[in-house]
């Protein structure tokens, strides 16, 4: 099943982010978004060990993105398809200068730490198996969602949960599960009446 | 923003010249100031802050992620919001309520019936509980009235609803695939299903988007289909009425015969009291009865307008009954987050024994799968085929039962635990009697039947054992003709303070099955009439 651009409004709409605007802004090549300010790409560039924790140096957003789509295509079915361009629109809303933003950031840089110390290379260059069983290692598969607890409650927050309700608050993603019009999602007033297709 | 507030600017000080002094920004607050914002110089106080209109959506994310509670959906909780619960029956009341500029109806589901006709007769047609002092007919044009300000989708197809004089606002809600299943089961069993008033748009209305079906109605609608009292508040301010947030009001200064001030603290420490003619409080069915009692003097040592010791007896809620389970076909549940199809055909077969009590037939039955999928220990091809296991083929009947007002039931101040400014924090203690428990089993018994009729499996009763309340706070400022036996009268003005009024579910002596807050709206109108009536004369 394919996602789609109105799946990433859908998945945006769910959580409150205006996706348009960052979107455009970002189309046009305006440069770097709010959060971007406070980046650190050079401390970042090559692997600093297992000190994940080690300060203000947030990963830049290109490797936000390939880190989070390549943990999408671990979380969600194999029979979805359009993965990347789904997760680069939805982070096209969701990385903004917010908290949350700094969240997810902050997180995956963590998690790509983790991937450089364990398994000598960043999140996006893992082999699917990899990234599912780092997910695992570092307990967010057990974990409870709390955007401020220990690193497995983070990862399940900011990183696990954060694609998944991105997924299941779309069209694209009730539909794999029989509802269309899931919560979160401005569907209308049909659905509810109509029977199973 | 309106007109009221920005002339302010954030300004909490008390307004010079007040006519009328509204404490509480719920629908009851909401529509006395709305009445009377436009020729009376009007202040409405709330112990809760302004919410901002654009962070529904981020609410909404709340509402689904499972590291919020509910209460966590509007801020509810905390020091501000301590209470105990010193009754057998333990009461969540911080998912029951929500302090801030449209108070509750920011959580609540929006179900707006009218009472019965009996409901307001108990004693006389169902052999107990009192008689209001006032009947169906003292009511039935302010319903009219609350329906259009609410504005309420319905239909005139329930035979056994009372008499209404006009058509509900909008068209009801048309209903759903789960509901043509359930006809067919309650044709053969002689049940008659029909329409529920929703205080939602069907249609665009009073300005307000139609429904957009955004499924997360309880705890927050974010298209603002669903009505709440910022609706309200609103429209009062445009008015000029002044509305002051977290302004939480600590006692009313009085002599003995009139409230001379409400004393509020704000958020840098300082108190201020404000003056007004009249005072209309509007607190909820917990939180006034607790600011009367912490209001005692001298000349009322029980708790203000407590004459008669009947403040924060008598406390009510609905009880909750149903019956859930699964089908070997899809049933397309949880697209939205409110029924459409309701039986209230045993509503009045009341009685001695058996109460009032109406039955649903939900749309959102078993488990949302976006919420699923947050929780559990696996992802991929795993999740997907959890959540196709877990979805798709719930049905379930709820129903509401109503409760007897006893004086087992109440709400006091705990004097051993005080909230972020000191004050003795609400003590719930609510007892449930057999004729409520009885009644439960009576419904849940029609429930089995349909459910059986269908061919569910059954997976759930929330029966005697494992029932809950419906957040509906009633009886605590019961009104009664006989100053002896109620705090307010038939006007629901205190018989002891000739320039306070309460509007609240608080006055209901009897609680009826129905949802409250369409009652509690037609009376917040009729305490407004009664408001300028007797501002226009000398108090
Ligand atoms: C989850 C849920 C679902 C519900 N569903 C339904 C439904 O479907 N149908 C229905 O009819 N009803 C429903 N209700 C109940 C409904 O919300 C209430 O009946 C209604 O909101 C009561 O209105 P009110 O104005 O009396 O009180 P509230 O709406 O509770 O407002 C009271 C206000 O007073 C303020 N206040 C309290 N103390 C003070 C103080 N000392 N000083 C200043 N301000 C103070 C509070 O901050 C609050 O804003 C539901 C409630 C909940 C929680
Ligand atoms: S389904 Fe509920 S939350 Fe969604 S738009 Fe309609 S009323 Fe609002």
């Amino acid at each position: 099943m394919e996602l789609t651009r109105r799946d990433a409004v859908a998945a945006l709409a769910a959580v409150g982010a205006t996706g348009g605007v960052a979107l455009a802004a970002r189309r046009s090549g305006d440069g770097p978004d709010r959060a971007d300010a406070d980046r650190d790409d050079a401390g970042r560039a090559d692997g600093e060990g297992d000190d994940g924790g080690d300060g203000d140096a947030l990963p830049d957003d290109e490797t936000v993105r390939a880190a989070m789509t390549a943990f999408a295509t671990v979380l969600y079915p194999s029979e979805v398809e359009g993965v990347e361009a789904f997760v680069d629109r939805f982070l096209d809303g969701r990385l903004d200068g917010s908290a949350h933003a700094t969240g997810v950031r902050t997180t995956v840089g963590e998690l790509d730490d983790a991937a450089r110390s364990w398994y000598g290379a960043p999140v996006a260059e893992l082999s699917e198996d990899d990234r599912d069983r780092l997910l695992r290692e570092v307990g967010a598969d057990t974990a409870d969602e709390d955007s401020d607890g220990t690193l497995a409650e983070r990862v399940r927050y900011h990183v696990v949960n954060e694609l998944l309700l991105a997924l299941y608050a779309s069209p694209t993603g009730g539909e794999l599960v029989g509802l269309e019009n899931p919560q979160g999602h401005p569907g209308g007033t049909e659905s509810y009446r109509q029977g199973p297709r | 923003m309106s007109a009221g507030d920005a002339s302010r600017d954030g300004d909490r000080s008390p307004v010079a010249n007040a006519d009328v002094c509204v404490v509480g920004s719920g629908p009851a607050g909401a529509l006395v100031a709305d009445r009377l914002a436009a020729d009376r110089e009007v202040v409405v106080l709330d112990a809760g802050p302004r919410f901002d209109p654009t962070d529904r959506l981020t609410r909404q994310e709340r509402a689904i992620r499972p590291s919020y509670d509910r209460p966590d959906v509007w801020d509810v909780g905390g020091e501000r919001d301590a209470h105990s619960n010193s009754g057998e029956w333990f009461y969540p009341l911080n998912h029951a309520r929500v302090k801030g500029i449209g108070g509750s109806t920011l959580h609540w589901q929006g179900m707006v019936m009218r009472l019965h006709e009996d409901d307001f007769n108990s004693k006389t047609e169902r052999g107990v509980g009192p008689d209001w002092p006032i009947d169906y007919g003292d009511l039935r044009s302010y319903y009219a009235e609350a329906e259009r300000e609410l504005g309420v989708a319905g239909a005139s197809d329930n035979p056994y609803a009372p008499p209404r004089e006009e058509p509900h606002p909008m068209p009801a809600f048309e209903p759903s695939y789960s509901d043509s299943l359930f006809a067919e089961a309650c044709e053969e069993l002689g049940i008659d299903m029909h329409s529920v008033p929703n205080a939602r748009n069907s249609e665009t209305y009073d300005g307000r988007s139609a429904c957009v079906g955004y499924g997360t109605c309880q705890p927050v609608c974010p298209a603002g289909a669903k009505y709440d009292a910022t609706v309200h508040v609103d429209r009062a301010e445009e008015k000029g009425a002044n509305v002051i947030d977290r302004a939480a009001v600590q006692r009313l200064e009085h002599d003995a015969d009139r409230v001379t001030a409400a004393v509020y603290a704000t958020p840098d420490g300082e108190e201020h009291r404000q003056t007004a003619d009249a005072f209309v409080v509007a607190c909820g069915g917990v939180e006034t009865p607790r600011l009367l009692l912490l209001s005692e003097s001298e000349e009322y040592p029980d708790g203000l307008a407590n004459s008669s010791g009947t403040v924060g007896k008598f406390f009510m809620d609905h009880l909750f009954a149903g019956v859930g389970g699964t089908l070997d076909e899809p049933t397309r549940q949880n697209h939205v987050g409110f029924y459409t199809s309701a039986c209230d055909q045993f509503y009045d077969e009341a009685d001695e024994d058996i109460g009032p009590f109406k039955l649903e037939f939900f749309n959102y039955a078993g488990p949302s799968p976006v919420e699923m999928a947050l929780t559990g220990n696996d992802w991929g091809d795993d999740l997907v085929d959890r959540l196709r296991d877990g979805y798709g083929t719930h049905v379930a009947m709820g129903g509401l039962v109503e409760q007897l007002p006893r004086s087992d039931s109440y709400v006091t101040l705990d004097p051993d635990r005080t909230d972020d400014h000191g004050n003795p924090v609400p003590d719930i203690h609510w007892s449930v009697g057999d004729r409520a428990l009885r009644t439960i089993e009576r419904a849940n018994e029609i429930q089995r039947s349909v459910l059986e009729e269908l061919g569910a499996e059954i997976e759930w009763v929330a029966g005697p054992d494992a029932t809950g309340p419906a957040f509906h706070h009633m009886g605590t400022t019961r009104m009664s003709a006989d100053p002896d036996a109620g705090v307010v009268d038939a006007d629901c003005r205190t018989h002891d303070l000739d320039n306070c009024w309460i509007a609240s579910s608080g006055v209901f002596p009897t609680s009826g099955a129905m949802n409250p807050t369409l009652t509690i709206a037609a009376l917040a109108l009729r305490v407004a009439d009664d408001v300028r009536e007797q501002l226009s004369q000398p108090l």
